[in-house]
């Protein structure tokens, strides 16, 4: 970062200028603060933000964001670019995740798209599985289902049975359904992922519901649903400011960490498409579009951020502990 | 913006009807809602005036650099954009070297140009930097520049050689950069003298509000800052006690833009991501590559999009692979984050489709179809007008949200409908299922 001067530029000093001002003091006393919610073995904690993202002048909470790289079971509609960075470790999901592990993930993120009736994977195979990855990795897992509801009420309620003495992240309850998995939490004392889709409001329900419910805040992740750049950052970026800024100005219902899924740049065309050369090297350039959408996401208010690029996720761990409020 | 009664104190009071309202009290009451000029009275004093000017700038200058082809800076007046939106993107700057072939670099700049969503993304600036530490040889490269670039350019030179090149430049505004505790004088003497914006550097907060301060009684008032953030640490926060400083405080040393310098490759691009979100007016690269350019350009745009205003794709017919005469056909509402999705989802299966959008004026598919913007007579003029049902005999897909108009849109479009899906997402195994056109 070098200011540019030509070298050979001689510089002559002029008169004396030691006048420096009283900047005024900008940092906010915010009444509010994020709640905290552990993780794994109780070694891992996210949220405690009492100020904005990334300022160290107003945040005491010294906590960097936590990344979560993507696992999955199945790897029919995962990217092939994706898969081409692992060195073929992505085909056994144990081996993966400790891969993650190395890279330095702070948690994994479980896909479990073979449960699909279609792929025919069984819910003993899953929970096997989490309690598989849980064990090599050490690490706390989020554990996603296929996506069709019915199958998934079914395969949360098993792993929770059944996966013991770990402290899971169960995702995800929406408007569409909360109760199935929120027993399920309770039973087990999982967490789980709040989901909502782009607006202050719904989060604020969602949390609302899940609690009525009898799930305890401390349990709760909300995610506000993270859109991709160029596919809505702005939306996203603006609601995730608007949750912080609500939560610290004492609105509890919103004090509940964030969890932000980056994953999405890559269904962005201009990130993956390679038909054009123009746009630049498609590895590079994919690992930007997912790397900034999760700066967006830190800079916004997300506590976790789940990646699929190892080489995105390696940037972003490392601008996230830069920018820690050490 | 200062208040009606703030207004009418600077007001002469008379109330003459010069200005075309019956008393000064109604002018200012104008004034306040931005709907008459302080020129508009012809007997305010020019220190009144200059004391209303002064009051109702926004909390940050703008300032204007090039001429013809312009690039604004600051102008801004909230902390985060879903207040107001943010009004002048970050212009990104790529250097050009006094020692390297300028014709070669300029036409390797004028290629980092891409075309998204209907807006083109292009280098707004170069800056051009004198290596050779030679008077001659950096006014002939500024003078080259100048006829080959159109867009505004930075000088980034020291105070003793700068004198030749800006005295060439100067009608075309360029910004200098930079003025600092050392060369100060002379930097701002030539800023007055050629009314060329000046960037101040200074990495101490408190020099560098002195310097915006000096300046400013020195005569300079299209200043740029320029806080000497080294990491994006000190990029979040200096950019943030700036602006802060700036617009809670009015902290008059801090209302300028703001602007980094920083080289090139990663850590260059991820500072000045940080800078596109957090209140930087211009970065100015090394260098810039294609595939940091492109991600970068699309952050910016997202980040000043008006947040007021749903963003909205034109109406109209968009292929998606190579769809042919028997391909299908899907429609779906303008908003843009539908638009995205939906065409992310085709895309995603590999299928081509012809994919219509239909005006909903920025609404999504459920809500426009409750506001009456998304009804059956509607989409199948659209369908009619974009001539999408002579280019392919393919069935017509409809989104599943609005399931309802299948039967109304099937007489009127005298073709197969078919209901399609509810989410987006499902849309590759929907395609893939779909029997393959005839």
């Amino acid at each position: 970062m070098d200011g540019g001067e030509g070298a050979s530029c001689a510089e002559h000093a002029s008169a004396d200028m030691s006048d420096t001002m009283k900047i005024p003091d900008v940092s906010e006393k915010y009444p509010g603060k994020i709640g905290e919610i552990v993780l794994g073995k109780g070694d891992y904690i996210a949220g405690g933000s009492d100020g904005m993202p990334l300022l160290s002048f107003e945040n005491t909470c010294k906590r960097r964001m936590m990344i979560a790289g993507e696992v999955v079971d199945d790897l029919t509609d995962y990217p092939e670019l994706a898969a081409s960075m692992f060195n073929g470790r992505q085909k056994d999901p144990v081996e993966w995740s400790l891969m993650w592990k190395s890279i330095g993930a702070d948690m994994i993120c479980l896909r479990l798209k073979g449960t699909d009736p279609d792929k025919g994977k069984t819910t003993e195979y899953a929970s096997e599985l989490v309690e598989r990855i849980a064990d090599a990795t050490q690490l706390p897992v989020i554990v996603y289902g296929c996506g069709i509801p019915e199958v998934d009420d079914n395969l949360m309620k098993e792993i929770s049975n059944s996966v013991k003495n770990r402290r899971l992240v169960l995702a995800k309850a929406d408007e569409e359904g909360h109760k199935t998995i929120s027993s399920a939490a309770i039973a087990g004392k999982h967490a789980l992922i709040a989901f909502s889709n782009l607006d202050l409001n719904l989060a604020k329900q969602m949390n609302i519901v899940l609690t009525d419910f009898g799930v305890q805040r401390s349990d709760i992740l909300m995610d506000p649903l993270m859109a991709p750049l160029g596919m809505g950052l702005d939306y996203s970026y603006s609601v995730n400011e608007r949750i912080r800024l609500a939560a610290l100005s004492g609105d509890k219902m919103l004090q509940i960490p964030m969890i932000c899924d980056a994953t999405g740049a890559w269904d962005v065309g201009d990130a993956v498409n390679d038909d054009d050369a123009d746009l630049g090297d498609v590895v590079n350039r994919v690992t930007w579009w997912e790397t900034m959408t999760a700066m967006a996401a830190m800079a916004s208010g997300a506590d976790i951020v789940i990646m699929r690029g190892p080489g995105a996720a390696d940037m972003i761990l490392g601008y996230a502990d830069e920018l820690r409020c050490d | 913006m200062p208040t009606a009664i703030e207004f009418f104190k600077l007001l002469p009071k008379t109330n003459c009807k010069d200005c075309g309202q019956p008393t000064c009290l109604a002018f200012a009451m104008l004034l306040a809602n931005q709907k008459a000029k302080i020129d508009d009275c012809p007997h305010i004093s020019k220190d009144s005036k200059d004391a209303l000017e002064e009051s109702s700038a926004p909390p940050i200058r703008t300032v204007v650099l090039g001429k013809g082809s312009e690039v604004r800076m600051g102008g801004e007046t909230v902390l985060h954009r879903h207040e107001r939106g943010f009004i002048n993107p970050t212009a990104y700057a790529v250097t050009v070297s006094d020692k390297e072939n300028i014709r070669n670099r300029i036409e390797t700049i004028k290629k980092l140009r891409f075309e998204r969503v209907g807006m083109v993304f292009e280098t707004d600036m170069v800056s051009v930097r004198c290596d050779s530490g030679d008077p001659k040889v950096f006014r002939d490269a500024v003078v080259l520049v100048m006829e080959l670039w159109e867009k505004p350019f930075a000088l980034e030179c020291c105070a003793s050689v700068l004198e030749s090149a800006l005295s060439a430049a100067s009608s075309r505004r360029p910004l200098i950069y930079h003025a600092n505790t050392e060369n100060f004088d002379d930097m701002v003497a030539l800023s007055k003298k050629y009314s060329c914006p000046l960037v101040l550097r200074d990495p101490n907060m408190g020099s560098l509000a002195g310097l915006a301060d000096k300046a400013k009684a020195m005569g300079v008032d299209d200043i740029v800052l320029d806080t000497g953030a080294a990491n994006l640490k000190e990029c979040v926060e200096k950019h943030t006690i700036a602006r802060r400083a700036a617009i809670k405080k009015r902290f008059k040393q801090f209302g300028y833009p703001l602007m980094n310098r920083v080289g090139s490759g990663e850590y260059a691009v991820a500072i000045a991501a940080v800078s596109t979100m957090k209140y930087g007016s211009l970065v100015i690269f090394d260098d810039l590559k294609s595939y940091e350019a492109l991600p970068l350009f699309t952050l910016r745009q997202n980040i000043y999009t008006d947040p007021q205003v749903p963003i909205q794709v034109k109406q109209g017919l968009y292929p998606i692979g190579e769809p042919n005469e028997h391909s299908p056909i899907f429609f779906t509402a303008n908003f843009s984050l539908t638009y995205f999705t939906v065409r992310a989802d085709i895309e995603k299966s590999k299928i081509p489709v012809w994919l219509q959008i239909v005006d909903t004026e920025g609404l999504s598919v459920l809500t426009a179809y409750s506001a009456g913007k998304f009804n059956p007579e509607h989409v199948a003029k659209a369908l009619n007008d974009s001539g999408v049902l002579s280019k392919s005999d393919g069935i017509v897909v409809i989104p599943g949200l609005v399931a309802r108009m299948s039967s109304k849109l099937r007489e009127l479009l005298d073709r197969e409908v078919i209901i399609g899906t509810t989410e987006s997402r499902d849309i590759p195994k929907f395609l893939k299922n779909l029997k393959p056109p005839r």
